[in-house]
């Protein structure tokens, strides 16, 4: 182990779930949209894809269930960190059994399960941003204080600082990380109100990067062996404006995933995956 | 003779001191003279000027002249002064409570000091040849110098370990001595600890230091030393160098851990017969890699691993076995599969709180893999890793937000943290501060408007007490100074009218000991690591933190007042009506202010009127201009570090968080009977720079006329210290019953005269975090005083009728009976508040030594003065304080999201006590309105003088039922002194004076309460 805090953005694996034909109609959804698997599943291949073959990592499946329409967000069921992985008891009640193959997967990886078993807790991986350094989580509809104190004791090394969600779905709607001590935001004012809350919390600096879009400020930070920083963010199709933002980011390998269909029941690109560095445990 | 390093030094200090030029001259004729005298006589000197000079003459110098003797004598962060002549060097640090001692054996330093006079290195060499044995070389010295001291001698022959480690120390000296000229500069930096005991013959004390490796170090210290010197002898023992990092602790009385305050004398802080310390990282170094010497990593190691091991430094499974394995191979080398010891160790040794076989395991496993590192390697990995952890040299304070939750406050390198339970929900960078500031057990920090808003608001805490509230204060004081600053703010100008506690940082900054750290220029001291001998204690209960918060925004200045004048705080706070905007103090009156704040305006207004009217004060601006100015300079100069690896502790850090409790500090005797008032603009005694103390103490006085005027119909409260004063009191009293407007008019005379003094300065104390920038703070302050006057004002609706069952008396019979309810006597060295070191002695003029006069005087005071009597520690102290005082209400914070709450997420007022004289003025103004509404008036006063200290708070309340009024004046007297005091006859004049004041009071109460102390052995 390298020490303490080193290594981030390296990942070795991925787990990702496929995606059940329920997500049309029964997935959870801010607002109101059809949904076409098939082009959902598709842009998922694609996705993984990325993971896979041009990333070279790793990558877990999980088979979808059907009764599990939201299944495919497998961020949100676990949050690891390190060799512990925390399962997360998620927010929307009729996601809590997505936890159950995400345990199941990451024992199989070795890594310290630590379960979230108060009742009173709840909490989304979608709401955690961890920046390499420190965790913002967000209380969101979804999060709540409780979920985050355990998360806060699942990873003591960390500062564990509570931010509020005043817009969207889950913190990371509106950002993600996109390289050491860069975080990627929307532009919208909750968005930037988020970020400032952030910055005040922590006793880091962090670049930030400002997007138009603020869901295309999800995006997918890597630092992978022989390609260096790696981000897999929004297409040019669905936000043109951000994407010649991530543009001046010259020292990155940009790879556009297209995300238009999941977009729909609130995925974003971090969500179709829980990335993890099996390397650094040794 | 100074090397190139030393210059630097000189040319720092000399920016310093640019000023203080004709200081120079002063401070070396009066060294000299003092190194004539004998040594005894110099350290009564030393305390003469402490006492008298410091607080009475000195007030009256020019801010840096003070500074500089402060400095000369105390505080350990001067280092002789590079830029006086070779001889008065000498000179100084003889006599000197040397600021800091370095490890190095003082001898080395006189050798050192030897060869400034003499300048040639010849001799100096062989007088460190002389000195192989060590005695023989100090002899020597002494004659040369006449510096060495027959103590000096003494205590080295006492003590046991000393030769051999002298030894080696005088050949290190030596060494050091022959290498050259960098030697000077370190040498100038380390003054000999010897010369802080004071040489009467004073009983020695034998105390016993735990070190951080767990053994145990027993020396023998004079009973008058101060702090310094039992940590110069640690650390002399340790052969420590960079020991601004560290610092002593004891438990106090009320087994919380305290630092020890080097400026103290020790007997005075612990205050029993239990002298026991522990040596202790006190600012855990952001970036551990920067620190010179090995022997220094080391130490902060093994107060690592305590922290972890406790669980005080909470740290996952991973980094517990990390850590661990990096300890094995420090103290182990690397692991030997044959060799069966580690196993053994690590099985009774303790690497976590919850260490288990797996653990174990994985450390062993780790510890295989650091083969080849050596020692200092493995400490250094250690550290690398240790500092990153979120709760690294983070000091935790339990309290609760302004609606009762539990929360825990966290100071640190960067700021203040708030958490609850494990969450951060809040970070208040030192930036951001403006203002740090304590009244009774409340905690106040003001924060810089964010860049959308255009007011400053105030956080307020709640601490489980006064003690608390005030350690934390230290605490935040301390931590600001060392990281942030690039010198350590002068001592509170001990100035008229001051109030709260002087208490500052006396030791180096961060800045200051790297740049020392820097100069040392000495062989790797060899040191035995030895296997951890300390037993893991057990941990506390994680604290529970809930935090408030007010909006907290980024600070991009390093600057932060932080004020120690409780009184600021109260203005801010005070206005517990008010819809208690959480911040209160937000200046600005020209700007459109929130709408919480909205009443205050008015008041804000006069004051500052008033303050322009001071003459003092625009001197003392224009002093504290340039001073600002200088700061500002410094600051640039010093960028402060770069938020660096957070801190962090939990549940021990609580408990440990020692805070000095030396309330010497706050010596402001002044009290002003509206000091209170004032001090929410006073707050400004902004620590950064003398000048500006002054401004506030003027604002402070304002405050008071204002005060006065405005109260016209008011019961009239006067805590007349001065017995002329005390007649016209009542006079006034009366009249004031018949008419309002005429005890306006007089009471502001009788106030002025009575410069009685509030010793709430250790109930209340604020801090402005330096700003560097000058012009700021006058304009904070202003608003501050605006905001506080504001407060006032909604105190005054606020206060309610005191429960006084009054006895019905008309309004013209204006006889108002006066109770004195309790007389307390309390005679404690130890008390807290009323150490005579605390009180200032020169403040009150006229009062006599015995306190009872004070009794007497009458000052419209708003009641929360009262309160602050109590806030002490002792219960027995405070009997009126509760119902006189105006209902403080707490800033509430919201706890989690500032950002949401926005700018006020107070609901209340985070009035904190409300001074009495602001209640006064509310009722009065009721009285105006025509409205015969019940009007409460609390006087607090505390004259100090040497000996004693009396503490009268007064509570009148007025109230009106059907035609006929009923005044009930309640006085509490509460005497405080040394062993020396005669309780009774200080009794006597206490009830005589109140009588004659009062001829129908009547006593109910008299508490005696006697701690018995060392001191009483040495009689």
């Amino acid at each position: 182990m390298a020490g303490l805090m080193a290594g981030f953005g390296h990942y070795t694996h991925a787990v990702v779930r496929g995606i059940p034909s329920s997500l049309a109609k029964e997935a959870l959804r801010s607002c109101q949209a059809e949904v076409d698997v098939a082009k959902a599943r598709r842009e998922h291949d694609a996705y993984v894809e990325v993971l896979r073959t041009r990333l070279g990592l790793e990558v877990v499946e999980l088979p979808a269930d059907e009764s599990l329409p939201d299944c495919v967000f497998v961020e949100d069921a676990a949050v690891v960190c390190g060799d512990t992985a925390l399962i997360t008891r998620p927010g929307a009640e009729s996601r809590r059994r997505e936890t159950e193959a995400m345990k199941g997967a990451l024992k199989d990886l070795n890594l310290n399960i630590v379960e979230m078993t108060d009742e009173n807790a709840t909490l989304d991986g979608g709401d955690v941003l961890f920046t390499g350094r420190e965790f913002f989580v967000g209380l969101s509809k979804r999060t709540n204080q409780r979920g985050a104190e355990i998360l806060a004791d699942a990873f003591k090394d960390y500062a564990v600082s509570t931010v509020p969600v005043l817009e969207g779905l889950h913190l990371k709607t509106f950002c993600s990380m996109g390289g050491p001590g860069l975080i990627v935001i929307g532009s919208s004012e909750p968005a930037q109100k988020t970020l400032k809350i952030m910055q005040q919390m922590s006793d880091h600096r962090y670049d930030k990067l400002t997007v138009p879009d603020d869901l295309a400020a999800n995006c997918v930070y890597m630092n992978l062996p022989n390609k260096g920083h790696v981000l897999m963010h929004c297409t040019p199709e669905q936000y043109p404006e951000s994407v010649k933002v991530f543009e001046k980011l010259k020292d990155h390998m940009l790879i556009p995933v297209s995300n238009l269909e999941k977009v729909k029941v609130d995925g974003g690109l971090t969500c179709c995956s829980m990335l993890i560095n099996k390397k650094a445990n040794n | 003779m100074t090397t190139e390093a030393g210059s630097e030094t000189e040319v720092k200090e000399k920016a310093e001191e640019s000023a203080a030029q004709p200081d120079q001259s002063e401070k070396a004729s009066e060294e000299t003279k003092e190194v004539a005298n004998a040594e005894g006589e110099e350290k009564e000197k030393e305390k003469e000027k402490e006492g008298k000079e410091g607080k009475g003459i000195s007030r009256y110098l020019p801010t840096w002249l003070k500074k500089q003797k402060s400095q000369s004598q105390t505080s350990p962060t001067k280092e002789a002064p590079p830029t006086e002549e070779p001889v008065a060097k000498v000179t100084q640090e003889e006599e000197g409570p040397a600021p800091e001692v370095n490890g190095q054996a003082e001898e080395v330093e006189e050798k050192e000091e030897v060869k400034s006079e003499q300048v040639k290195e010849k001799e100096a060499e062989s007088h460190s040849n002389t000195s192989a044995d060590t005695e023989p070389a100090k002899e020597e010295k002494v004659d040369e110098s006449t510096e060495k001291s027959p103590e000096e001698t003494k205590k080295e022959a006492t003590e046991g370990e000393g030769a051999e480690e002298e030894k080696k120390k005088e050949q290190e000296g030596e060494k050091e001595a022959k290498e050259g000229g960098g030697e000077e500069g370190q040498t100038s930096i380390f003054q000999s600890p010897l010369r802080l005991v004071r040489k009467n013959k004073m009983k020695l004390v034998v105390c016993h230091v735990t070190l951080l490796d767990g053994t145990d170090f027993s020396c023998e210290v004079e009973k008058r030393a101060k702090g310094q010197f039992l940590f110069f002898k640690v650390c002399e023992h340790l052969n420590l160098l960079e020991k601004d990092y560290f610092g002593l602790t004891y438990m106090d009385s009320h087994e919380e851990k305290c630092w020890l305050d080097p400026t103290k004398e020790i007997k005075r802080q612990i205050r029993s017969n239990n002298w026991q310390f522990a040596f202790n990282v006190k600012f855990y170094p952001p970036d551990p890699s920067l620190l010179t010497e090995d022997i220094t990593r080391y130490l902060l190691c093994l107060q690592l691993r305590e922290d972890v091991a406790s669980g005080r430094l909470p740290c996952s499974f991973v980094t517990h076995a990390l850590l661990g394995s990096y300890t094995l191979q420090a103290e182990f080398g690397d692991h030997e599969p044959d060799q069966p010891r580690p196993l053994d160790y690590i099985g009774q040794a303790t690497f976590a709180p919850n260490q288990n076989k797996e653990m174990e395991e994985k450390i062993l496993e780790l510890h295989k893999s650091h083969r080849g590192m050596t020692p200092a390697q493995a400490d250094a990995q250690f550290l690398e890793n240790a500092k990153k952890l979120s709760m690294y040299g983070v000091d935790l304070h339990h309290a609760k937000d302004s609606e009762g939750v539990d929360i825990m406050l966290g100071v640190c390198a960067n700021g203040l943290l708030v958490y609850k339970d494990r969450l951060r929900i809040n970070r208040f960078a030192w930036p951001k501060i403006l203002k740090i500031s304590y009244k009774r057990n409340n905690f106040y920090i003001k924060i810089r408007p964010g860049e959308t808003e255009q007011f400053e608001s105030t956080v307020g805490f709640k601490l489980q007490n006064h003690r608390s509230a005030k350690r934390l204060w230290k605490v935040c004081v301390e931590n600001h100074s060392f990281f942030r600053l690039n010198a350590p703010e002068p001592p509170t100008k001990a100035r008229f009218l001051t109030l709260g506690s002087k208490f500052r940082y006396s030791g180096r900054t961060q800045a200051q000991t790297r740049l020392a750290s820097s100069l040392i220029d000495r062989p790797a001291p060899n040191f035995e690591r030895t296997s951890s001998k300390r037993i893991s204690r057990s941990l506390d209960g994680a604290p529970v933190i809930s935090i408030t918060e007010a909006t907290a925004e980024n600070g991009r200045e390093p600057h932060l007042e932080l004020q120690s004048d409780s009184k600021v705080k109260e203005a801010d706070l005070s206005p517990g009506d008010a819809d208690a905007v959480p911040s209160q103090s937000p200046g600005c009156s020209g700007l459109p202010q929130s709408p919480l704040r909205v009443h205050g305006d008015n008041i804000y207004v006069r004051h500052s009127n008033l303050m322009l009217e001071d003459h003092d004060k625009t001197q003392e601006e224009v002093l504290k201009h340039q001073a600002s100015i200088s700061q500002l300079k410094r600051s640039f100069m010093e960028a402060p570090p770069p938020s660096p690896p957070q801190p962090n502790q939990w549940e021990k850090r609580l408990t440990s968080s020692p805070a000095t409790s030396i309330r010497i500090q706050q010596q402001q005797v002044v009290v002003e009977p509206q000091t209170e008032a004032a001090p929410a603009d006073n707050t400004i005694s902004d620590t950064k720079e003398p000048a500006k103390t002054t401004e506030v103490e003027i604002e402070e006085t304002v405050v008071v006329q204002e005060v006065s005027r405005v109260a016209k119909p008011g019961v009239v409260t006067v805590t007349a210290g001065l017995p002329a004063a005390e007649q016209e009191t009542r006079k006034q009293e009366v009249r004031v019953v018949e008419e309002e407007v005429m005890l306006k008019e007089e009471v502001k005379p009788t106030k002025q005269e009575s410069v009685s003094s509030e010793s709430e300065s250790e109930e209340e104390a604020e801090y402005h975090p330096n700003m560097p920038i000058a012009q700021i703070p006058e304009e904070k302050e202003e608003e501050e005083e605006q905001e506080e006057m504001k407060k006032k004002e909604e105190v005054e609706e606020d206060v309610s009728v005191p429960d006084a069952p009054s006895i019905p008396a008309e309004e013209e019979t204006n006889r108002a009976e006066d109770d004195v309810k309790k007389i307390e006597t309390e005679e404690s060295t130890d008390d807290p508040m009323v150490t005579p070191d605390e009180a200032p002695n020169g403040v009150l003029p006229p009062e006599e030594g015995l306190a009872a006069p004070t009794l007497e005087k009458e000052e419209p005071k708003v009641n929360g003065e009262a309160s602050l009597v109590e806030a002490e520690p002792r219960p027995q102290v405070i009997c009126c304080s509760e119902p006189p005082v105006v209902k403080t209400e707490m800033v509430t914070i919201s706890d989690t999201f500032a950002a949401q709450k926005t700018e006020i997420a107070t609901k209340e007022v985070p009035i904190v006590h409300t001074e009495t004289k602001t209640i006064t003025y509310e009722a009065a103004q009721l009285d105006g309105n025509g409205d015969g509404e019940p009007g409460v008036l609390m006087t607090a006063q505390t004259i100090t003088s040497e000996s004693l200290c009396t503490t009268t708070t007064t509570h009148i309340t007025k109230t009106l039922k059907g035609g006929l009024s009923e005044t009930r004046i309640e006085k509490r007297i509460v005497i405080t002194g040394d062993c020396d005091i005669d309780h009774d006859q200080a009794l006597a004049q206490a009830i005589k004076e109140a009588k004659e004041q009062h001829p129908d009071m009547s006593v109910t109460r008299v508490v005696v309460h006697k701690e018995t102390e060392l001191a009483d052995e040495e009689d």
